[in-house]
């Protein structure tokens, strides 16, 4: 998970939570925030349309946020009463909200301005990784277009690195399903209607055409170097 | 929508043998029918302003569509693989059937379960007098119910429907429950009837509604055709055999 994620909000009153914090009886809690975006929503015309990034990122990805942030509050509620059954009840809407959250905070650090770092195709040691496992460029494109052709309802499709082979491998997620354990995302995109509709309609192959326009592949081969 | 005289292919289904000759007594031919996009029972605007015309002619016109175009496709490669003896191809099928079998069965009944706003049709009280008595016996109210129905139907997370649907009790009577399914999935369950269903798909409200499906899941309720669900719960609905 990033480090940008989480941002670390203080208490509103300060002053109470470090006495506390001092007498050792108490934490500062993380909160979910919606990241910023790097660009403008704007930016990613005519790939993307700025009326689709502007919803898609202050209201969708904002729904997740506080959806991620209650079912936090409710876990942590419940395990204070030690209501355990009840937090386990939580871990769907966890798995949600939380999935929402992550998934758009990787989309948006993987997409830029095709004036700026998007588009073209990946270059050094990703390039190499991309042409070993999947033969080319242009196979490993085609593959990831499928595979988010294939999607059968909401989800999305990611360039995963599995950190025990080292090998790259295309995986689709249903939902807001995050890609965890030994998978790790490098790369995603987002197949829910609401990420083309509003621009595409029903056409989501000429969606899933257009967005290799903004790929930010620096994003991508750091990622890949981390992972 | 089946069309019985409009026969897409027929397969010779017979079990291999080496006496080619003797083969013909081994056929069976099998017909597989092609099914079509079912004509809508009002005009593409009559849902105005509650779903826009632009929302039902893509809806109908490509979403619809393309499910039964898929699964046309799917049923026709899943009678060679049943030709071939290729179970893996007959298992890797059925998702796709699954998924677009569904989404023609779940749009058929979607678009008889809604009705032009204002018409007899949209008059719970007027049209469905048995059902509603059974849903007030059930939620305490309409009110309650449609309140019940969209909290049911926000929880999805992702693609699927919400639908009220009939359980067959153990006296013969139908228990009245809302139930979502994910994505396309039918519900074909032995003594389970769907009475009516709302698209929660965001293709189904997003160039209208935008990220405010609570707003689309108020409104529609100006547009059900409780008719057609009153005769559903009677069990005389006269639906095309999907
Ligand atoms: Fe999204
Ligand atoms: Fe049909
Ligand atoms: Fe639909």
């Amino acid at each position: 998970m990033s480090a940008s994620l989480f941002r670390t909000v203080l208490a509103r009153h300060g002053a109470l939570a470090a006495k506390r914090s001092l007498a050792g009886n108490s934490f500062v809690r993380g909160k979910a925030t919606l990241p910023d975006l790097k660009y403008d929503y704007g930016a990613l015309e005519p790939y993307i349309s700025a009326r689709i990034m502007e919803l898609h990122h202050s209201k969708h990805h904002q729904t997740y946020v506080n959806g991620l942030n209650s079912a936090l509050e409710a876990i942590a509620e419940a395990e204070a009463k030690g209501d355990f059954t009840k937090a386990a009840s939580l871990a769907p809407l966890l798995n949600f909200h939380g999935g929402g959250h992550l998934n758009h905070t990787l989309f948006w650090e993987n997409l830029a301005p095709a004036s700026r770092e998007g588009g073209g195709e990946p270059d050094g040691a990703l390039k190499k990784a991309i042409e070993a496992d999947f033969g080319s460029f242009e196979t490993f494109r085609k593959q990831m277009n499928a595979a988010l052709t294939g999607i059968q309802g909401s989800g999305w499709a990611w360039l995963a690195k599995d950190k025990d082979s080292g090998n790259l491998a295309i995986v689709t997620r249903a939902n807001q399903d995050p890609v965890t354990g030994q998978l790790v995302p490098l790369m995603g995109i987002d197949a829910w209607e609401h990420a083309y509709y509003l621009q595409y309609e029903n056409r989501k192959a000429e969606y899933f055409e257009a967005i290799w326009n903004v790929i930010n592949w620096k994003t991508v081969a750091q990622r890949f170097e981390k992972a | 929508m089946v069309k019985l005289n409009n026969l897409l292919q027929y397969f010779s289904l017979g079990q291999s043998s080496f006496q080619s000759t003797m083969l013909a007594s081994n056929f069976t031919a099998v017909a597989i029918a092609v099914h079509t996009l079912p004509v809508l029972p009002y005009s593409y605007s009559a849902l105005e302003p509650y779903i826009s015309s632009q929302v039902m002619e893509l809806h109908h016109s490509k979403h619809h569509q393309a499910y039964v175009d898929n699964l046309n496709a799917a049923l026709s490669s899943y009678v060679t693989a049943l030709l071939n003896n290729d179970i893996p191809a007959q298992i890797r099928l059925q998702s796709i059937i699954r998924f677009n079998g569904g989404g023609h069965i779940n749009h058929s009944l979607f678009w008889r379960n809604l009705a032009p706003s204002e018409t007899p049709e949209t008059d719970p009280v007027a049209s469905a007098p048995r059902l509603v008595n059974e849903i007030e016996r059930t939620w305490g109210g309409l009110d309650e119910f449609k309140e019940t129905f969209a909290q049911t139907a926000l929880g999805i997370q992702g693609s699927g429907w919400c639908w009220l649907v009939g359980k067959q009790n153990g006296r013969g009577g139908l228990q009245l429950a809302i139930v979502t399914t994910k994505d396309q999935d039918p519900i074909v369950d032995e003594g389970m009837r769907p009475l009516l269903g709302v698209d929660m798909w965001e293709h189904a409200y997003y160039l209208q509604y935008l990220n405010g499906k609570t707003k689309y899941l108020e409104n529609i309720w100006n547009v059900i055709n409780w008719k057609t669900a009153e005769e559903r719960f009677l069990g005389a609905s006269k639906e095309e055999a999907f």
